[in-house]
């Protein structure tokens, strides 16, 4: 505390963090850069499919297909009709739910100034305890029960995990990217240990003992989360999407209409200029920290309750939804309607790449890495388009300001 | 001068010097109980760790926290594991501990993170944070081995992989120099556009099969003057060790010298640390700072692809998607565990070369009655990072500017 308030005042009036800066002129813009983003990224990939030998218009086209958009031509409004559209559709909007929560995990601690790689390893460590609840403890409780006290414990998980970054953020300054980065991978291996091979959570089925998989929440005590639209039993969506949508409300509502979100952002606005205003800065890099692991365990809780029911090795190691979310919450620009969006967006190009996609039109092992790659020139681009912001900065600077800052650029 | 000569003129036994003979000691006490020594009585072990422990707090207690602590920490480690090695069978222990082949393994596990920490290294010390290197690694590791494969020759296959290693670098000292762009979005998007890049050109390219055999290998340095080292098992040890070696494991070794004499001895490695520390005050004097910063950025792209390549040209000849598998980050840890210096990050990078190398034989011998020995032996990178970046063993401090964008005025 004392430490940072000693420091001599921020020479510039703008924020001091990077996280701080980036927000201020991703606000700049309005919709407009995110959608060119977006744009300019899905363009490039295009130019990879051509480059490669294939026709980008009909790949994208099967990718749309794959993630079930069409039945809002198809058959809006109808849900009573489960063909391959709806479920598509269906899937995407799973995947949503969970991506929704994983950008809110990113989107949560980088209002705060703090970039949480740790996704992953908060969701991980929620898999782990959602299934030690769902499928090994507890089975005499009532359904509803059990899945409110599973998802809550999932959530405490990632909470946890990710607090304990916080913590070190927050006491002895160890940069959260590095420590999230390395709790990441312990929980790889803490949950490749728990599902493998004599684990402690493995399949206890007689039969299924050498396959390196979870016991199954829905065979051992069928607490889960209802099914909403779909068959059950065929992945179908459930009320967990419901729960995503709340939990966008009560991040826009914490942040903005509470005093916890006001010192968050204040925080991540300038560190030193919210500890000079009396805001305790350790304080809220453990609670922006520990909030942001919570919605990250959520979507495990939810994801463990509501579809996948089990999880295995493979599962752990294959699995990038926590990386999706820095995605997300850089193309919906921390915030809530852009998370939601963002996450909408990700989930469709997620799913329609992989298992939806139509192996006739486009291949899904190449698809499955344009997704990875548009991924990645969105990430990419959030950083060029500062260029543009920067330049639109430096025009107004240069009518308010006779000095020059921006030789270079 | 004057502090190398009061080196060699103080009192013998300095609270550090007793320190560090405390952690020898509780080396010893572990080491004995393991082949080829094989003590099976726990008497002596104990003894030596007591010892060992005594020596701590004295240090401590005298002011040399840092190699007290360590002396009694690894003093309690030691007689532990001392106590299971004695508890476990002599073949399990001659399985796992052939101190030769291990130590060979270690430089094979070290050394794609010995290449990787350089480059970290480079670019750290110039002020510019690289979370990429990751990506970076892994292009070196698919262009690699394509190189290698089209052109029919190894030399020319790492220098392609290095090449499309730099291509990566470039773009993200573009990104983070000219575009001042957050370095660690930068970094992020690195990643995931080189995980889609490497997936997407492998699946395209070589489609369902994998890299045909054949394809022209890194040839190994056969020293066999070593096996007539005598006496005989000193030659055997060394042969066993050192005597088959990969080529690009020994130019490991040399550029680590390099680096540490290029960054501490020469005017162009004075300006790296200048532009990384106090890049106004390297301007001022007429260095060229961006100039600086991309000569690094890009050269850390080429040394984390060349650690790679030699992952996939050097070790399996063959190409797996994100065969990497977060050796980036461990290089990456280990450039702060070793306090962003040469020296200390390769012994950092043999560190968790020698865990993994431990954990990949423990998994063998171990794998049917201690369940998840292995496992815990692969966190131990992490963990360790961790501890270190926390500051409970000594506190790393990276180059004041790092991470920080700079605007020339």
């Amino acid at each position: 505390m004392n430490e940072i308030a000693d420091r001599p005042p921020p020479e510039e009036e703008e924020p001091t963090t990077s996280a701080g800066r980036l927000m201020l002129r991703q606000k700049a813009g309005g919709i407009i850069p995110p959608v060119l983003t977006a744009i300019f990224a899905f363009f490039m990939g295009g130019v990879v499919i051509a480059i490669s030998g294939h026709n980008p218009l009909s790949a994208y086209a099967g990718i749309l297909d794959g993630a079930g958009v069409n039945w809002f031509w198809d058959h809006f409004g109808n849900t009573s009709v489960l063909d391959l559209t709806t479920f598509n559709l269906t899937q995407t909007l799973l995947r949503t739910t969970t991506f929704i929560f994983t950008g809110l995990a990113v989107a949560f601690a980088f209002r705060c100034g703090l970039f949480n790689i740790g996704g992953q390893g908060q969701y991980t460590m929620g898999l782990v305890v959602g299934i030690w609840v769902g499928a090994y403890w507890g089975n005499s409780l009532p359904n509803g029960l059990h899945v409110v006290i599973g998802v809550t414990l999932a959530a405490l998980a990632g909470a946890i995990w990710a607090g304990i970054a916080g913590l070190l953020k927050a006491f002895v300054g160890a940069h959260e990217v590095i420590t999230t980065i390395m709790l990441n991978w312990i929980a790889y291996w803490f949950a490749s240990y728990c599902f493998g091979q004599g684990g402690p959570l493995q399949n206890t089925t007689p039969g299924q003992e050498s396959n390196p998989i979870s016991d199954s929440v829905y065979q051992k005590s069928n607490a889960i989360i209802p099914v909403l639209w779909g068959n059950e039993g065929l992945q179908a969506l459930h009320y967990g999407i419901f729960l995503a949508i709340a939990a966008l409300v009560v991040f826009w509502i914490v942040l903005n209409r509470t005093t916890l979100g006001y010192e968050v952002r204040a925080v991540g606005f300038n560190p030193e200029a919210a500890a000079y205003g009396g805001i305790s800065v350790k304080k809220n890099f453990f609670l922006a920290m520990a909030i942001s692991g919570l919605f990250a365990g959520l979507a495990a809780g939810t994801d463990i309750f509501g579809w996948k029911y089990s999880a295995g090795v493979l599962d752990v190691q294959a699995s990038t939804v926590g990386f999706a979310g820095i995605a997300v919450a850089l193309l919906g620009r921390s915030t809530a309607v852009g998370v939601g969006l963002a996450a909408f967006v990700f989930a469709g190009l997620d799913y329609g790449t992989t298992r939806g996609l139509d192996p006739n039109v486009f291949e899904p092992t190449l698809a499955g890495n344009l997704s990875l790659m548009i991924q990645g020139l969105v990430v990419l681009f959030v950083g060029a388009d500062l260029l543009i912001l920067y330049l639109w900065s430096l025009r107004k600077k240069r009518f308010a300001t006779p000095r020059m800052s921006g030789k270079g650029v | 001068m004057t502090a190398i000569a009061e080196r060699f003129t103080g009192p013998l036994a300095t609270p550090k010097r007793v320190g560090v003979a405390g952690v020898l000691l509780g080396i010893a006490a572990f080491w004995i109980a393991l082949p080829p020594v094989h003590e099976r009585s726990l008497v002596v072990p104990a003894l030596l760790a007591a010892v060992g422990v005594a020596a701590g707090i004295y240090a401590a207690a005298k002011g040399s926290v840092r190699a007290g602590w360590g002396a009694i920490v690894i003093g309690a480690l030691g007689v532990a594991l001392a106590y299971l090695a004695t508890r476990s069978s002599v073949d399990n222990l001659q399985i796992v501990f052939t101190w030769s082949s291990l130590i060979a393994a270690m430089f094979v596990f070290a050394t794609p993170l010995v290449y990787g920490s350089l480059g970290g290294i480079f670019s750290e010390r110039s002020g510019v944070v690289n979370i990429g290197i990751e990506g970076m690694m892994l292009m070196g590791a698919f262009w690699g081995i394509w190189g290698a494969d089209v052109t029919g020759s190894w030399i020319t296959g790492v220098l392609i992989g290095m090449a499309a290693g730099a291509l990566m670098g470039l773009i993200h000292a573009f990104l983070s120099i000219q575009l001042r762009a957050d370095q660690i979005i930068g970094g992020v998007a690195i990643n995931l556009l080189a995980l889609g890049i490497t997936g997407y050109a492998f699946v395209q390219i070589y489609g369902d099969e994998n890299i045909s055999a054949g394809v022209s290998e890194i040839p190994r340095l056969n020293l066999s003057f070593l096996d007539s080292v005598p006496p005989d098992s000193l030659g055997n040890f060394l042969y066993g060790a050192f005597g088959r070696l990969s080529v690009m494991i020994w130019i490991g070794f040399v550029l680590v010298v390099v680096t540490h004499f290029v960054l501490f001895k020469t005017p162009i490695g004075l300006r790296l640390r200048a532009c990384g520390e106090h890049p106004r005050a390297a301007d001022t004097v007429g260095i060229s700072v961006y100039g600086v910063r991309y000569a690094a950025v890009t050269l850390s792209g080429a040394l984390a692809a060349a650690g790679g390549a030699f992952l996939s040209v050097g070790v399996i000849s063959s190409f797996n998607e994100n065969m990497t598998g977060g050796r980036g980050f461990i290089a990456l840890a280990a450039v702060i565990f070793g306090n962003w210096r040469p020296f200390g990050a390769f012994g950092a990078a043999c560190l968790f070369g020698f865990s993994a190398a431990l954990a990949f034989r423990l998994g063998n011998a171990y794998s049917g009655s201690v369940p998840g020995l292995d496992v815990v032996a692969q966190t131990l990178p992490y963990v360790i990072t961790l501890i270190v970046v926390a500051g409970v063993i000594g506190k790393s401090i990276p180059p004041a500017a790092v991470g920080k964008p700079y605007t020339k005025q």
